[in-house]
């Protein structure tokens, strides 16, 4: 494995203490901890969040497969465990359901979004989910890199995931065109949208075009990068998209520094750079304030993906404000009712470090007796009227924030995912096909 | 959808569940005959709303004989059924919203906003018979123009019979506009509807109401019912709102809606209606989950047909769709030489502006050999929802599918200081350029004032105005039009070379 160019910039380097080091570490093992502690260990499903009666979500198994490598590698859980914990999922899903009965575990080699944590089964009357099988597999694909070892349990393991990976077929998706749909359910066939607008999505589309098996056509990269929005917003020139979650969840386990797409190319951007932009979008934005939330500024902001209050609505400097629970709320339209994302911030932390650490420090600060309270948990709101003292903040915590924090304060301290899977062939197939050029795919050996 | 299957709402009939529209005053005055046909018509046209009317005047004022058909009354859906009435009684609506919200304004709220719907219908009546006064018969025949009143049927390539009466032409446009398309529910027709021909002449505000269709009229108009009052639902088969717009400006009228208290059922199709004690108990259907409401009226909006029927166009030799209405090139001339088309018969932006345009576009094509092309022009357009959207030129989409480079310059209205004392700064603008130029592509605003300030874009589009040159323009200060010149600014900046700033930079250090 070729080591990564170390990605602290001078700034970062700069405004990183030893008390900030702590503060990751800390923040990033506690995240770790959810994956140990919300898992079956006879299927390895993990819970959607911590409540109570909470589902499985696949993609939240895709978090953990990708977290176990860290745990290992930071010493937290022995490669071992690690292994086996993988190989439990992994076995689940090979064997798993693939009808596509309601009552089914998934079909075509995708799967339905959430499952039972026991059965394995469908859950509610949810989807098959494109994205979230493309997280699940991206953490699939992350086992394989780092188990790499020629033993048993480890040949079986990479035996594992080439065979769910190769399974999968992408064009089946390809059902109104050359872009996928969202996803397929029993009782009414694919659902009725598809992805328009940049998105978490050129992780499925990277991992669609790199498969081996069944393939997406090229055609579906350029169908659906034809539906992005170049915009200069607060003066600022970037790919939109609103929730931060957008600009980072392929980020996740794809280093797109100095890689480039015919539209980066176009605009001499990369999708890297881009994500830093979008993070100075949004404290533009909260530095406006627009709508007069308490506290957001300059070093509170992050609006994203994530539980939000649903209370009542009150008014908030003279107008009526709506609460909207779970909601993916975005920069600069909306929704926003003043609840920030605090994990989507800290995940920011590997694209502008000179920005992020200031507000994960004001973050931490902002909860006196758990100060990763308001950092790990999925939303916190000053505005909203709230039985505690300094605000609304959401119960519990959810598997896909632990999961982004885990894997971004990586990449941001080692790049450990990142060298994973600039090593892994279908990654980098499925990157040149859709038109990557540069970077350190340039002297990538070509599979 | 099966075009065979296509139907469309009737004006003359009053079959199914379809309520019969009133006539507005001087749309078609009692005791009325025709003049007597003279020889062949330099132009004769055929629908006298908004399309018809223009062609008439113009072609009668540059000294052709002129003819103008019309089976109905003058002035076509627009004042009778379509922008007119809906406006006035948006307007109204919007007064009922603001009183409920006075207090964002720092104004006492009524202690109870009591709507008076049949108030708010009356002046909406007033107000269509006060714009009808324009396009009066005798005004028009004061202009030159000879105007009759019945059905036309072509009965050649250049001859048309009106109720018994041969009419010859040189030169035809058909303007018959066109008709509410009306969806296929098992039970609509028994359970009873309106459409925009008809919504108007309610009386009584619903207690509760389901609009079906998102497009631009089915957004409005549940905006306007909720307004009011009326417990409203709108089902639209799509995942967003207005298809023809962007997805943040559908996505921002979605939101107005729910603040709204619309109730908002997206992917969702109605697949059956039944009567049951008077009241109308509706089948939602949404990706397999079928979900039942009840509800007092309801308003479909699905779109608007090519209004043909009857005019035999098979005997003058001119081809037309049943959806996308009368084949015509890009000079609108038909595949009869001698007939053009205008309006919503025939073309894809089905508004007034554009029926009007298209008019005058026909006119110097048929009578002054002439060779504009539709294509050309710039038309822009807006939903009257609370916040409007407005747009003109080209959407990204559709520039990056012609591979022109572009880029959006965004400037949200919160950004905008007459916005903000106005309590409107929910909304935008965004101005499409070709990337690397100031040269603009299109345009698309959100915002209370959307529909004026889009026409700013249209002049300099027109013009062929720079946004460098539109950011020098000193606006009144302090106007919501001030996002345009800031987002003319933006873009003003951006093409500032790097030597320019270094130039000055350098100069003012020395």
């Amino acid at each position: 494995m070729s080591p990564i160019t170390p990605l602290r910039v001078a700034a970062a380097d700069e405004s990183l203490t030893a008390a900030d080091d702590a503060m990751l570490d800390g923040l990033q093992r506690a995240a770790f901890e959810y994956f140990v502690q919300h898992t079956n260990p006879r299927n390895g499903l993990v819970a959607d969040t911590s409540r109570t009666g909470s589902h499985a979500s696949i993609a939240v198994v895709g978090f953990a497969l990708s977290t176990y490598p860290v745990g290992v590698e930071r010493g937290w859980m022995t490669r071992a465990e690690g292994l086996q914990r993988c190989l439990i999922a992994l076995r689940f899903f090979l064997h798993s359901d693939q009808s596509g009965q309601p009552e089914s575990t998934g079909r075509n080699g995708f799967y339905f979004h959430f499952l039972h944590m026991d059965s394995g089964r469908r859950a509610w009357r949810c989807e098959v989910s494109l994205i979230d099988t493309a997280l699940l597999l991206a953490g699939m694909l992350t086992t394989a890199a780092y188990f790499a070892a020629a033993t048993a349990d480890e040949a079986e393991l990479r035996g594992l995931v080439d065979t769910l990976y190769r399974r999968v077929d992408w064009p089946w998706a390809q059902h109104r065109g050359a872009a996928v749909v969202h996803g397929w359910k029993p009782e009414s066939g694919f659902l009725n949208y598809g992805w328009e607008g940049y998105s978490e999505a050129i992780l499925l589309y990277v991992l669609g075009l790199g498969s081996p098996t069944h393939p997406l056509t090229e055609a579906s990269f350029q169908a659906w990068t034809s539906t992005y929005q170049w915009e200069n917003l607060y003066d600022i020139d970037f790919l939109f998209a609103g929730p931060l979650f957008i600009h980072q969840f392929s980020h996740a386990w794809i280093d797109f520094r100095g890689i480039r797409d015919r539209f980066m190319r176009e605009k001499r951007c990369d999708y890297f750079d881009n994500s830093r932009r979008a993070i100075r979008v949004q404290r533009e934005y909260a530095i406006r304030n627009p709508r007069s939330f308490v506290g957001f500024g300059e070093d509170c902001w992050g609006l994203s993906a994530g539980d939000g209050p649903s209370s009542k609505p009150q008014r908030v400097a003279g107008r009526r404000q709506a609460f909207y629970g779970y909601a993916a709320r975005g920069v600069p339209w909306g929704p926003d009712d003043g609840t920030i994302a605090g994990p989507a911030v800290l995940a920011s932390v590997v694209f502008a470090p000179d920005i992020v650490l200031p507000a994960v420090r004001r973050l931490s600060a902002l909860c006196a007796f758990d100060t990763a309270r308001c950092v790990r948990a999925s939303g916190f709101n000053a505005t909203a009227q709230a039985p505690e003292p300094g605000g609304w903040i959401s119960e519990g915590e959810f598997g896909l924030d632990q999961g982004m924090i885990v894997l971004m304060v990586e990449n941001f301290r080692s790049g450990l995912l990142w060298r994973l899977l600039r090593g892994s062939p279908c990654i980098r197939t499925g990157l040149r096909r859709a038109g990557f050029r540069g970077g350190w795919l340039a002297s990538a050996p070509v599979q | 959808m099966n075009i065979a299957a296509l139907r469309f709402a009737t004006t003359a009939a009053s079959g199914g569940g379809q309520v019969v529209p009133t006539l507005v005053p001087n749309g078609r005055p009692p005791g009325w005959r025709n003049p007597r046909p003279p020889g062949p018509y330099r132009l004769l046209v055929i629908g006298a709303g908004p399309a018809g009317l223009m062609a008439a005047r113009t072609a009668a004022a540059m000294g052709a004989r002129v003819a103008l058909v019309e089976a109905h009354q003058l002035g076509g859906n627009c004042i009778n059924q379509g922008c007119i009435p809906s406006k006035t009684l948006i307007r109204s609506a919007r007064l009922y919203a603001e009183m409920r919200e006075a207090q964002s304004f720092g104004v006492r709220a009524p202690a109870e906003v009591v709507v008076d719907f049949p108030a708010a219908m009356a002046r909406m009546r007033r107000i269509r018979a006060r714009l009808s006064r324009v396009d009066t018969p005798s005004r028009l025949v004061t202009e030159g123009v000879d105007l009759y009143f019945g059905r036309a049927r072509f009965i050649g390539r250049d001859a048309v019979d009106i109720d018994g009466s041969t009419l010859r032409f040189d030169r035809a446009m058909v303007a018959t506009g066109s008709r509410a398309l009306l969806p296929e529910i098992d039970g609509l027709d028994d359970a009873g509807f309106l459409t925009n021909e008809t919504v108007f002449d309610l009386d009584a505000l619903p207690a509760s109401l389901l609009v079906i269709g998102g497009g631009p009229l089915g957004c409005e108009l549940a905006q306007a019912f909720a307004r009011f009052g009326a417990r409203t639902l709108i089902s639209h088969r799509e995942p967003l709102f207005l298809p023809a717009e962007e997805r943040d400006a559908a996505q921002m009228v979605s939101d107005a809606l729910a603040r709204d208290g619309v109730e908002i059922h997206l992917n969702c199709q109605v697949v059956k209606v039944s009567l049951k004690g008077g009241r109308k108990h509706v089948e939602l259907l949404n990706e397999g989950n079928t979900a039942v409401t009840v509800v007092d009226t309801i308003l479909t909006g699905i779109g608007r047909l090519p209004a043909v029927d009857g005019l035999c166009l098979k005997e003058a030799g001119v081809e037309w769709d049943p959806k996308a209405g009368i084949r015509v090139d890009d000079f609108l001339r038909t595949t009869n030489p001698r007939i053009y088309a205008a309006g919503d018969v025939c073309v894809e932006h089905q508004f007034t502006n554009t029926a009007e345009a298209s008019a005058r576009l026909v006119v110097r094509n048929a009578l002054l050999l002439g060779r504009q092309r539709m294509s050309r022009l710039t038309v822009p357009w807006c939903t009257y929802t609370d916040p409007q959207v407005a747009h003109v030129g080209l959407h990204v989409k559709q520039a990056r599918e012609r591979r022109i480079p572009v880029k959006t310059f965004t400037v949200p209205l919160h950004d905008v200081d007459r916005c903000i004392t106005d309590g409107a700064a929910e909304g935008f603008v965004k101005l499409h350029v070709h990337e690397g130029t100031d040269r603009i592509l299109g345009a698309t605003i959100v915002g209370l004032g959307a529909g004026e300030m889009i026409n700013v874009i249209s002049l300099a589009m027109v013009a062929d105005i720079g946004l460098r040159r539109l950011a020098g323009v000193i606006h009144a200060y302090p106007t919501q039009g001030e996002a345009v010149r800031l987002a003319a600014q933006a873009c003003a900046r951006t093409l500032e070379s790097s030597l320019g700033r270094w130039f000055k930079r350098m100069w003012l250090q020395r």
